[in-house]
């Protein structure tokens, strides 16, 4: 029973940054844009926030910090696939590797320095509860802030003006651009909103969810933010629980390894990175499946000067 | 006002400067680097683009480590000429470590079951066929299921660094190791000879430049090559002349798969003499960015691999020298990367003053 509510709540908290992450990039997909950057501004952000949070001791700033990071390094993406017309995948992969390179670089006087363990928001009233209480709530309030921003997310796309239009934009940016709309400023917008998201999921990865810093401490989880997407067919509500699968799958790990199951470690950690072609080849398999949710533009760069 | 205008026809006079001007830029952010870090931007730039060079033992070192870097860049080359978007060459790298250093590490317990002129033969095709085996994944869920090749290739660069890590952890450490993660050191017999004496330098660098005179001539001396990268840059065409773009996935992946467990088998039967869990430094990572500024072509990557090859040499000289951490080496490789795709905007426009 106490395992079980202790396993709900390790999924909740190991979901919550990929699905921070992996809103911030539905919404820069769905203007057309895909980012292969979302490791190196994890990397980038999770070393800003570390550093912010270990010298002024205060999470907010940290996660600020990681939000400007990240939308520092998304400008820099966006401005050159946007204006200057640089194919999307070189350019995103180039932000991962310089992402991966200077954090690294930044991070090295960080190694080894300590966070005090950030204590858990109790809920008042529902934290006592028996199961549920351990299980959903006490958690850091980015956790339930995950939630809160899927539901925002949902509102935004789907019930404001503004959702439309970055779907236009997304969709035909020819026909948004004839309406009047200004389809390059917004697609900067989108692209830095998303790197603001994927640098507060890399502060809550080195400030709340480890928290230390080491080189590389992403491990990945940018990149499965980005098959998130595609695996959550561009929908918020699928982004978050498939972010809640995958933290799952992570914490399985510890689970087996508590119940005396003797399988090598790197057995185990290979699962989320196994999971996540799994389930890249399910949704996949139907292309069909695919064209109809993607974002029609996505990946192709728009000239509004002809 | 600035405006792009496209051009006719991409400019080659611009494709080819373009790596020249993105060099120039990634040098200038370098030595203003330094000077924001307290360093003489002078010195700095000597450990990265001088030492490397100056003397012969230097130079041996140079052709060293840009030997995987160019055997992994023309595999990347094929691919990204394909629109093949394999970026998991890290992996195949590390699976033909593995696979070769496996032969290898065979061979050194069970000494005498096979003839010691055919070991080495034998580690390098263990090597590509590992890492042709690993890429064969990748092509297999792409051509079957659709499934991404960005994402699945690079996911299965983290699966192989834990297979690696479980077998110098577990089965393949060495007894006598003091628990250290790392395998014997490898028999004499089954490592690659030396190219020049009192260097490590070994005949992979002439294997390497072998591949890439054989990987020009697949690209533009044969109907093969011709359709694969028409299937890259017009897929319509292709398919409308016929040109099957799951062999051109096949034989993309499966070349460069190949050609990056060919480096890691080098790796590890060549300088290492062993396997450890740090096999490569990012090697195949660093082999995206050789590729792109080689142009994709087979002799541009020999250059460019030689280029970023300084840079990883000087990242390993800026910790004695200038006492900066060698990671300074990721910051240069991705700021080349990204003045390079700022530059190549000239290739396919014109820059025009005034409103159009």
């Amino acid at each position: 029973m106490d395992q079980t509510a202790l396993l709900i709540a390790a999924t909740l908290s190991a979901g919550t940054p990929l699905a921070i992450a992996a809103l911030g990039l539905l919404i820069n997909e769905k203007a057309g844009v895909v980012n292969l950057g979302a490791e190196g501004m994890m990397l980038i952000a999770a070393v800003a926030g570390f550093a912010t949070a270990y010298h002024t001791g205060s999470d907010l700033l940290a996660f600020g910090a990681g939000a400007l990071a990240g939308a520092a390094a998304a400008a820099v993406f966006g401005g050159l696939v946007i204006w200057l017309n640089a194919n999307q995948y070189a350019s995103g992969l180039a932000l991962s590797l310089f992402g991966a390179g200077l954090s690294a670089f930044v991070g090295i006087g960080y190694v080894g320095k300590k966070l005090a363990e950030r204590s858990a928001f109790s809920v008042p009233g529902l934290a006592d509860i028996p199961f549920a209480g351990p299980a959903l709530f006490r958690h850091h309030p980015m956790v339930y802030g995950a939630v809160a921003l899927t539901v925002a997310t949902i509102w935004f796309l789907y019930r404001t003006r503004a959702g439309l239009v970055l779907r236009a934009v997304g969709e035909s940016p020819e026909s948004a651009h004839a309406l009047g709309y200004p389809v390059r400023p917004i697609r900067l917008a989108a692209v830095m909103f998303g790197g603001a998201l994927c640098g507060v999921s890399g502060a809550y990865l080195s400030v709340v969810h480890a928290p230390l810093w080491v080189e590389g401490m992403v491990a990945g989880r940018g990149w499965i933010a980005l098959a998130l997407t595609t695996f959550a067919t561009w929908r918020p509500a699928r982004v978050l629980l498939g972010a809640y699968l995958f933290g799952g799958v992570t914490m399985l790990q510890l689970h087996l390894q508590g119940q005396g199951v003797q399988i090598e470690s790197q057995f185990m950690s290979m699962l989320p990175y196994l999971a996540t072609i799994v389930v890249l080849v399910l949704i996949s398999r139907n292309p069909v499946w695919i064209r109809v949710n993607m974002p029609a533009s996505l990946g192709k760069s728009f000239d509004p000067g002809g | 006002m600035l405006r792009l205008e496209a051009r006719q026809t991409a400019s080659r006079l611009m494709s080819a400067l373009s790596p020249v001007i993105a060099v120039a830029i990634t040098v200038l952010v370098a030595a203003a680097l330094f000077v924001a870090l307290g360093r003489d931007p002078v010195r700095g730039l000597a450990v990265f683009l001088v030492e490397p060079l100056a003397n012969r033992y230097a130079l041996t070192e140079l052709a060293l480590k840009a030997t995987p870097l160019v055997l992994c860049a023309i595999g990347l080359s094929l691919c990204f000429r394909a629109n093949v978007w394999n970026i998991g060459a890290e992996g195949q790298f590390l699976l033909g470590a593995i696979a070769g250093g496996g032969v290898a590490l065979w061979a050194t317990v069970n000494v005498g079951v096979l003839p010691r002129p055919a070991l080495v033969p034998l580690v390098l095709v263990a090597g590509m066929l590992g890492g042709a085996g690993w890429a064969a994944i990748t092509a297999l869920l792409r051509d079957r299921f659709n499934a991404n090749e960005i994402l699945v290739s690079l996911m299965l660069v983290y699966v192989a660094q834990l297979l690696l890590s479980y077998l110098v952890f577990g089965p393949w450490k060495d007894p006598q190791g003091y628990n250290f993660p790392q395998t014997r050191s490898f028999d004499a017999a089954a490592m690659l000879p030396l190219l020049v004496p009192q260097s490590r330098l070994h005949v992979g660098a002439l294997i390497a430049l072998a591949l890439v005179a054989a990987t020009w001539v697949l690209m533009f001396r044969t109907f093969a090559g011709f359709q694969l990268q028409v299937g890259g840059v017009a897929p319509l065409a292709a398919r409308y002349a016929g040109f099957p773009a799951r062999r051109a996935l096949w034989s993309a992946m499966l070349l460069s798969g190949g050609f990056a467990g060919l480096a890691g088998a080098m790796e590890a039967a060549g300088p290492l003499g062993q396997l450890t869990p740090n096999v490569s430094t990012g090697y195949g990572f660093t082999a995206i960015i050789v590729a792109f500024v080689g142009r994709l072509h087979p002799v541009g990557c020999v250059l460019s691999g030689l280029l970023l090859s300084m840079f990883v040499i000087g990242g390993e000289l800026s910790q004695s020298r200038l006492g900066l951490p060698s990671a300074l080496t990721g910051v240069f490789e991705g700021l080349l990367l990204f003045s390079l795709l700022a530059c190549d905007t000239l290739v396919h426009y014109r820059v025009r003053f005034g409103r159009g």
